[in-house]
């Protein structure tokens, strides 16, 4: 009983100490960005690492998303004969929900775990410690351009997902299922509004962008240094980037669409 | 290991094709190009009820969109709903005793306001008031009136 205890206890102090490791580790990335400005190709070269090979899984994920919901939009709404509001459905589910949010979820697979291994291995090859020793401040050198170039990253391609997922959409609606071609742009157009749905999307993907890869950094600089201390912040990476873009998927939800 | 010019290359064009992808979503997507080209002369028409009627529904005119609600207001001395039309350049020669009505499309669309051109020579100038509009049809008070009607008929007989 009093060991089961003892361990709920130190169960919670330690995820407390992460948390605040974590914190104070956000601190000294913010504080290393703006050492980033004479070093703008380290961005760069970490931009094609996070975001242009993100593209494609990004790309098509969104064609067939936006494909799944022209097909099953169509399904439910010819049953109300409202299928000219097909595109209005895609368009608003894309821009505001799914465009961020599964851009997310994919960015922490395909990125996210991308820099935690990689980070992690660096600490466990002790290549950290190294540059340490050579006066170079690996937060400056390593995390701050790996984080600046996911928060450029993210809002890119939430935006290529939805606007590829519009076309996938319109692509099942007007050229498979003969949905009218007019009717379909004309309602996207007055039904979804420029500051209400599509700024409030950038805004969710930039937020997920931000802690995707917080967390992939900070699980990577944290992880213990072995090959499974490594493999271990892997996967800590993923699970918690996506329970925290769902969540923080919520509450900014609940904020911007009263 | 590509080198370090095609690297900048390739982020160059997943940077342009982002901004792109947002450039479609601004303009092909959302309303911010109807904005724009939003031009158009402002009229006034008061309303004892207008009710679901909200800013930016479209203004027709033979069902064809000549305008959009500009605003909604209430005046507190009459007790009447004031709305604001804009009405397109193009569109402007409508008859002084043009009326306008609330109407709904469809069963349970949007509301929209719907011009009826009279028969005046002369011609509505920039604010300008409507001087016959017909409220909105609210479904309640017409369920109310007609059984109301139906118990007036079951006492006369």
């Amino acid at each position: 009983m009093i060991a089961l205890l003892r361990s709920l206890g130190r169960r919670a102090i330690g995820f407390f100490e992460r948390l605040g490791r974590a914190n104070l580790f956000l601190i000294q990335v913010l504080a290393g960005l703006p050492s980033l400005i004479p070093r703008m190709g380290l961005v760069v070269q970490q931009v094609y690492s996070v975001g242009v090979l993100s593209f494609l899984i990004v790309a098509v994920a969104g064609l067939f998303v936006g494909m799944v919901l022209g097909l099953q939009g169509y399904n439910t709404l010819i049953d109300f004969g409202a299928e000219e509001s097909l595109g209005v459905m895609v368009a608003l589910s894309l821009v505001r929900e799914l465009g961020p949010v599964v851009t997310a979820l994919l960015f922490a697979g395909r990125a996210g775990s991308a820099l935690t291994a990689e980070i992690g291995l660096m600490k466990a090859t002790e290549q950290l410690s190294g540059m340490e020793m050579m006066a170079v401040d690996p937060i400056k050198r390593v995390i701050a351009p790996r984080f600046l170039a996911g928060f450029i990253a993210m809002p890119l391609l939430a935006a290529i997902f939805s606007a590829i997922g519009i076309f996938g959409g319109y692509f099942v609606g007007v050229a498979l299922l003969g949905v009218d071609d007019g009717a379909f742009w004309s309602q996207i157009q007055s039904r979804v509004d420029f500051n209400e749905d599509i700024v409030n999307g950038v805004i969710k993907s930039v937020v997920f962008g931000f802690v995707a890869v917080w967390i992939a950094l900070y699980e990577g600089y944290d992880a213990v240094p072995t090959s499974e201390g490594v493999s271990r912040a892997t996967t800590r990476t993923v699970v918690n980037t996506s329970l925290a873009v769902l969540a923080l998927d919520f509450v900014l939800t609940a904020l911007m669409f009263d | 290991m590509w080198n370090n010019k095609t690297v900048e290359i390739t982020v160059g064009v997943f940077v342009a094709v982002g901004l792109a992808a947002f450039f479609v979503l601004a303009m092909q997507v959302s309303n911010l190009s109807a904005f724009a080209n939003e031009d158009g002369y402002l009229l006034e028409a008061r309303f004892d009820n207008i009710g679901g009627l909200k800013t930016r529904a479209a203004v027709t005119m033979a069902g064809v969109k000549v305008g959009r609600v500009d605003s909604i207001g209430f005046d507190n001395e009459t007790y009447e709903a004031v709305v604001q039309l804009k009405i397109n350049h193009q569109y402007n020669t409508l008859p002084k005793d043009t009326s306008a009505s609330i109407y709904t499309s469809g069963l349970l669309g949007e509301q929209y306001l719907s011009l009826e051109p009279g028969g005046d020579m002369e011609y509505m100038l920039e604010n300008d008031r409507f001087k016959i509009t017909q409220s909105a049809m609210v479904l309640e008070e017409l369920i109310g009136q007609f059984l109301f009607n139906k118990a007036a008929e079951g006492e006369d007989k």
